[in-house]
């Protein structure tokens, strides 16, 4: 069986060449950079090159990127590392769509007694700029918003809002585990004080994050050791991973108007003959602003997890946001803050594209997916319901 | 991703008695698009009173689809009378397990029965003679106790897998664990525990079974309380063991061996098990 991957915002291909610029680093160049020795200094020197590519990636300086672990990592140690700095302040700010680890991370500070702003979304997932400028207080010590939204795609008015952040004088975080790859991110025009990427989302393996930190602002490390990361973040570096993301990350950069030119001309013809194919079908969110590789869609009366097994069974691997898929009872908190109707809700299918994605695997879902929905709605008793309401009218 | 069995998968892919029977004997609908799942049941009774025919209609994840199928393969044949003692149990076993967290999906199958069984001897199943605990899913103290009685419940997490209630705002949490109690302490007045025919034991099989019930049973209470347990020997029912940590130096050190260790092992093993403690 063909495996037709479109779950790119779950995690991506190691790009062949990422794989093949980090193999050296395990065996035989695996010198620790903070050596004195030649054998640590030349691996040294490769760690500066990578930085130097993400840096050159995100339009930053070198001296502005942190590695960490992971997505989760970077956004962890941006909240705690400016509310650690800033500790007579017990107020931030997010928004109600973040990804768990913003999210659940905001929700344990709460209990712990900071106080939480989460903006609201509309109809198409996008926030209300004058909504954050009414939450804003003197209180106020972080502003975290995320770049794009995993689930929908849907992209922030980031520079607007951190024009209104910046105007009150108070840090900015962004999460742009997604947006990383998918749009340009240039941080020497940008209002962003951090950002946060993960290498998993652009082609490098698991396991590797970033942080980039605006020259002079306030932070203090959230994994305390060794003087790593200019003391920003202790421990070794993961130099075979490091490497691996400033390939990954030079090759994003190459890769990026065929993401938004190919990449996206597929993602819109799957989702307009999905459209055209399936009847009572809707897509989630703002469909101007947003991703070029992400199209979340719902099919009413139908349930996620059913779809998304039925296509497994063709080989076909994408998510949803529906509760079943999750183990939790309730449809994705990013749906249910944008209001879909639980008659869509459960029933949301996520395809997230990659350049290695191609217009025959685009037909292959074509051509199964309409049979599915179908199968599926002729056992749902909702369907049925819905025909003899239409044949009334 | 979901560890379904095989037969999970089969009842998934391949529904048995989908559709929805013109003029049924009984209907019977439970769930709601909002919780994200239904099952809509009909069935026809022939000349004597068996179920004839059976017919469903799920929206709902693979396993909610499975147990419906499920179902109606199980009731297919069947009086009222036997129909009736269906449990969700059966539906799970039938398809060779579900994952706990799925289990609901189970209970969904029995709910539909009773309410299709009810609706055909003109009767209603009224939701508001109980007391709904769980406004997120509308989830009434009749159906938690049922489900805590029929599954034997021990915990929130496992009433919210079974019923789904708990599971959006947890606000009804201490509410759920007052029931869980109630319920368990009647369990316990009715009928105290009946002990299970054994089947005889080789020594292998009661070595093993002793460092099971330990493994799984006991050290991991123990450790809940900061101490620990060696097994150091056994000589037919004589179980020595040694305390560690917390243990170890506690006064009640002996009542934990006697009434602790020794209780869980003949449980578990064997009514014969001594315990006896070993001092360094």
């Amino acid at each position: 069986m063909k495996t037709v991957y479109v779950d790119n915002n779950a995690t991506t291909k190691v790009a062949p060449e990422v794989l093949e610029a980090m193999l050296p680093y395990f065996s035989e160049l695996y010198g620790n950079p903070s050596s004195m020795h030649f054998f640590g200094g030349q691996v040294e020197k490769k760690v500066n090159e990578a930085r130097e590519k993400v840096a050159d990636f995100l339009g930053a300086e070198s001296s502005e990127i942190v590695f960490t672990s992971c997505g989760t990592e970077s956004d962890n140690a941006a909240i705690f590392g400016t509310l650690d700095a800033y500790p007579e302040k017990r107020h931030f700010i997010t928004s109600r769509v973040e990804h768990p680890a913003i999210n659940n991370l905001c929700a344990y500070l709460s209990r712990k007694g900071y106080r939480v702003t989460e903006l609201s979304v509309n109809r198409e997932g996008q926030l209300d700029p004058d909504e954050l400028k009414e939450s804003i207080t003197d209180e106020t010590t972080l502003v975290t918003v995320m770049y794009a939204n995993n689930e929908t795609g849907v992209i922030f008015p980031i520079e607007e809002i951190g024009e209104i952040v910046k105007a009150r004088g108070i840090p900015f975080h962004s999460d742009a585990v997604q947006a990383g790859g998918k749009i340009p991110l240039n941080m020497k025009k940008s209002k962003v004080d951090m950002l946060s990427i993960s290498g998993h989302k652009l082609h490098a393996p698991k396991g590797i994050g970033v942080l980039y930190i605006r020259k002079g602002t306030k932070f203090s490390p959230f994994l305390i050791g060794g003087h790593q990361e200019k003391g920003r973040r202790g421990g070794t570096e993961n130099v075979p991973y490091i490497i691996g993301l400033g390939e990954a990350c030079e090759l994003a950069k190459k890769h990026l108007d065929e993401e938004n030119t190919r990449v996206r001309a597929l993602r819109d013809y799957l989702e307009k003959k999905v459209l055209e194919k399936i009847p009572n079908t809707l897509v989630n969110g703002d469909r101007v602003h947003r991703l070029p590789n992400t199209s979340s869609v719902s099919f009413e009366y139908v349930e996620g997890e059913s779809i998304l097994l039925l296509l497994s069974d063709l080989g076909i691997c994408a998510s949803s946001g529906s509760a079943c898929t999750s183990g939790s009872l309730e449809p994705s908190h990013v749906l249910r803050a944008m209001g879909i109707p639980f008659t869509a809700a459960h029933g949301s299918i996520r395809f997230s594209l990659s350049i290695y994605n191609t217009k025959e695997e685009m037909d292959y879902i074509i051509e199964h997916l309409p049979p599915i929905i179908q199968r599926l709605r002729d056992i749902s008793p909702f369907w049925k319901d819905y025909l003899k309401a239409q044949g009334k009218k | 991703m979901w560890d379904y069995t095989e037969k999970v998968k089969d009842h998934f892919l391949n529904p048995r008695n989908v559709g929805e029977i013109e003029n049924p004997d009984g209907a019977g609908e439970v769930g709601s698009l909002a919780c994200g799942d239904a099952l809509r049941l009909t069935f026809k009774l022939d000349e004597n009173k068996r179920m004839k025919d059976v017919k469903f209609k799920t929206f709902g994840c693979a396993s909610a689809i499975a147990s419906s199928s499920a179902l109606t393969e199980i009731i297919k044949g069947m009086t009222l009378e036997e129909a009736e003692k269906v449990t969700n149990r059966d539906i799970a076993d039938y398809l060779g397990g579900l994952p706990e967290e799925k289990m609901h999906c189970s209970v969904m199958g029995r709910e539909a029965l009773e309410v299709a069984i009810a609706n055909y001897r003109g009767q209603k199943v009224v939701k508001e003679d109980f007391e709904v605990v769980c406004n997120c899913f509308g989830v009434t103290d009749r159906e938690i106790i049922k489900a805590i009685r029929e599954n034997g419940l021990k915990a929130v997490e496992q009433v919210t897998y079974y019923t789904k209630a708990g599971g959006g705002c947890g606000q009804c949490h201490p509410k759920i664990e007052a029931l869980i109690e109630r319920v368990r302490k009647e369990m316990e007045k009715e009928a105290p525990p009946v002990k299970p025919e054994r089947k005889k034991l080789t020594n292998i099989q009661k070595i093993k079974l002793i460092e099971e019930t330990l493994g799984r049973e006991i050290i991991p209470a123990l450790k809940a309380d900061g101490g620990d347990l060696d097994l150091i020997d056994i000589e037919g029912n004589k179980v020595f063991v040694a305390l560690r940590g917390k243990c170890s130096f506690c006064p009640s050190s002996e009542f934990t061996l006697k009434q602790y260790v020794e209780t869980k092992l003949r449980e578990f093993v064997s009514d014969e098990i001594e315990v006896e403690e070993v001092r360094p």
